[in-house]
């Protein structure tokens, strides 16, 4: 569970982007962030990845009090999360392998494992086969999914997402987005920033809505909900990955 | 457990490897920087090897703290004997020579050319006397200054021939020379800490963005560092063999000249080179330092990149 109470973040420049806000996000919830340029969108993802730290109010998630989590035990909470950014933040001078497998290399998993972990990632956002390509090689959409396998390939309880669809088209929104769905039909909870008011119809369960640093509206879209059950793929259609194991 | 153990080991070869790729794959740049600690390296090395050679050169120099106890005429051998027999068991004296009146007057008819003006002497001048040879770890003027008094207060002892002054100055010389090494190692060992922080500086701004994004994915400062601990280690070893390529180089250019040298005093005097300790002695000094430099510089600015959004 992610719980942020009365939570503000004023930056070192003097620039509010939160202002109180207060919201809770159940495991396995499904949850778009948006709001203009500014609202307070990435500093809410930003405080559930611990790359920032909240100036007033509490973050818990899992139970945990962020901001008195010690710097020691940041590297074990952030390997529990999976980040998807606009900019993808791959390694250029890696092949695409390298890069999904970072988390599990970072994390000691042996060598097989993550072998196997890689591939099936890869197989899960369609890109097996491409391990030794460069991340050069890739198109845009192509380059997003590999974000999305390493952030996956972890097995994280909450993935979180910046704009992940920012640069692509239309399509190949659709595309990313049926990806993270997957996930949370598995268990995930996701949790993604999005300014496309068409993507958070289409495939919305839950929109907080931040405007000026402020909780404007927490809704749910039922009617986008019951559209995407109807069109998400069956739990034995997934690829071979199981998350929860 | 050796499943952990295993991936543990399995991560340090990665690491190793990784770093040991990473400067091949820069030859150029790899290279001057080993050299630029080669040469730190050479210089306090090839000023011990100097020192050592001083040693052998100028003949143990322990021998130079060597005194002679002169007894009264008419001190019985036997006497002699048991003083000389007592001097061995102290503490601080390596050996005690007896020389008999008889023996000295020998050696200085042999060694003077005047054995016939000798030969008429009714009685034998000289006296009977000790050669006293200080142990090497005890041979500093206050530890001879000891031996000294302990003669001299024997009455059957007529004088204690001994240039204390040139103890002091050679001791002095050593001392001078031993700080001087001791400077030089600690001046040029911070500058190849300097130098291998510094290029594990550059490393670390030029990999920013990997290191953010390792971070980003739960990589800790421990995991992060260890590649560069890892080039720093390389660098110090291989400045290290560089330094002895150096001073073996130097070492073989100067032997002829200055077995030639020794030639004309003389002598047979050849050059003490690098031995194996000294090679090990000089690898094991590069490693730490260049380990040590890695770990100073990631220390430091390791800590101060964290990822952003």
């Amino acid at each position: 569970m992610i719980s942020f109470d009365n939570v503000a973040k004023r930056y070192p420049n003097g620039r509010e982007a939160l202002a109180g806000v207060t919201f809770t996000i159940q495991p396995g919830e499904f949850v778009f962030l948006t709001g203009r340029s500014g609202a307070g969108k990435s500093s809410v993802l930003k405080l559930i990845a611990l790359l920032e730290r909240p100036t007033r109010g509490t973050v818990t998630v899992g139970g945990q009090d962020t901001a008195r989590l010690r710097a020691g035990k940041i590297p074990a909470y952030r390997r529990a999360i999976g980040v998807v950014f606009q900019d993808h933040k791959l390694l250029l001078d890696r092949p695409i392998y390298d890069n999904v497998a970072l988390p599990l290399v970072v994390a000691g998993t042996p060598l097989k494992e993550v072998d196997r972990r890689v591939r099936a990632a890869l197989d899960q956002v369609g890109l097996l086969g491409r391990e030794r390509s460069s991340p050069t090689e890739l198109s845009v959409g192509e380059q997003q999914r590999v974000g999305i396998a390493r952030a996956v390939i972890s097995k994280p309880q909450l993935l979180i997402a910046d704009e992940p669809t920012g640069n692509l088209d239309p399509g190949l929104s659709v595309e990313i987005m049926r990806v993270f769905k997957r996930f949370q039909e598995v268990g995930v909870t996701v949790v993604i920033a999005s300014h496309d008011p068409h993507i958070v119809e289409q495939f919305g369960q839950r929109e907080i809505v931040l405007d000026a640093g402020r909780l404007a509206d927490d809704r749910l879209h039922a009617s986008a909900a019951s559209r995407m059950t109807a069109h998400a793929p069956r739990l034995a259609d997934l690829p071979n990955i199981d998350l929860r194991t | 457990m050796s499943g952990a153990v295993s991936s543990y080991g399995t991560r340090h070869l990665q690491a190793l490897f990784g770093a040991a790729g990473r400067l091949v794959r820069s030859p150029l740049a790899t290279f001057l920087t080993l050299i630029v600690i080669g040469v730190a390296l050479a210089l306090p090395t090839g000023l011990a090897i100097v020192v050592n050679n001083l040693r052998v050169a100028t003949g143990d120099l322990s021998n130079a703290v060597d005194f002679t106890v002169h007894f009264k005429i008419g001190t019985p051998i036997e006497r002699v004997q048991q003083i000389a027999k007592g001097a061995r068991e102290r503490t601080g004296v390596e050996s005690v020579t007896v020389t008999t009146a008889d023996q000295a007057l020998e050696e200085f008819k042999q060694a003077s050319g005047f054995g016939d003006a000798l030969a008429a002497l009714k009685d034998n001048p000289l006296p009977h006397h000790l050669t006293v040879k200080p142990s090497p770890n005890a041979s500093g003027p206050s530890e001879v200054e000891s031996l000294r008094r302990y003669f001299t207060a024997f009455p059957e002892v007529e004088i204690v021939q001994l240039d204390l002054d040139w103890v002091r100055r050679l001791h002095s010389l050593l001392d001078v020379l031993r700080r001087s090494l001791w400077v030089v190692i600690a001046v040029l060992g911070l500058g190849v800490l300097a130098v291998i922080g510094n290029t594990i500086r550059l490393e670390i701004q030029q990999r920013r963005p990997e290191i953010e994004v390792t971070k980003l994915v739960g990589g800790s400062n421990a995991f992060v560092r260890r590649p560069f601990l890892y080039t720093g280690l390389f660098y110090g070893l291989g400045g290290a063999l560089f330094a002895a390529l150096i001073v073996l180089g130097g070492l073989a250019y100067l032997d002829e000249a200055i077995r030639n040298l020794a030639a004309q005093y003389g002598g047979g005097f050849r050059l003490v080179g690098l031995d194996a300790r000294g090679l090990g002695l000089l690898t094991g000094v590069g490693a730490v330092l260049g380990w040590f430099g890695a770990l100073i510089s990631t220390g430091r600015h390791l800590r101060r990149i964290e990822p952003r959004a």
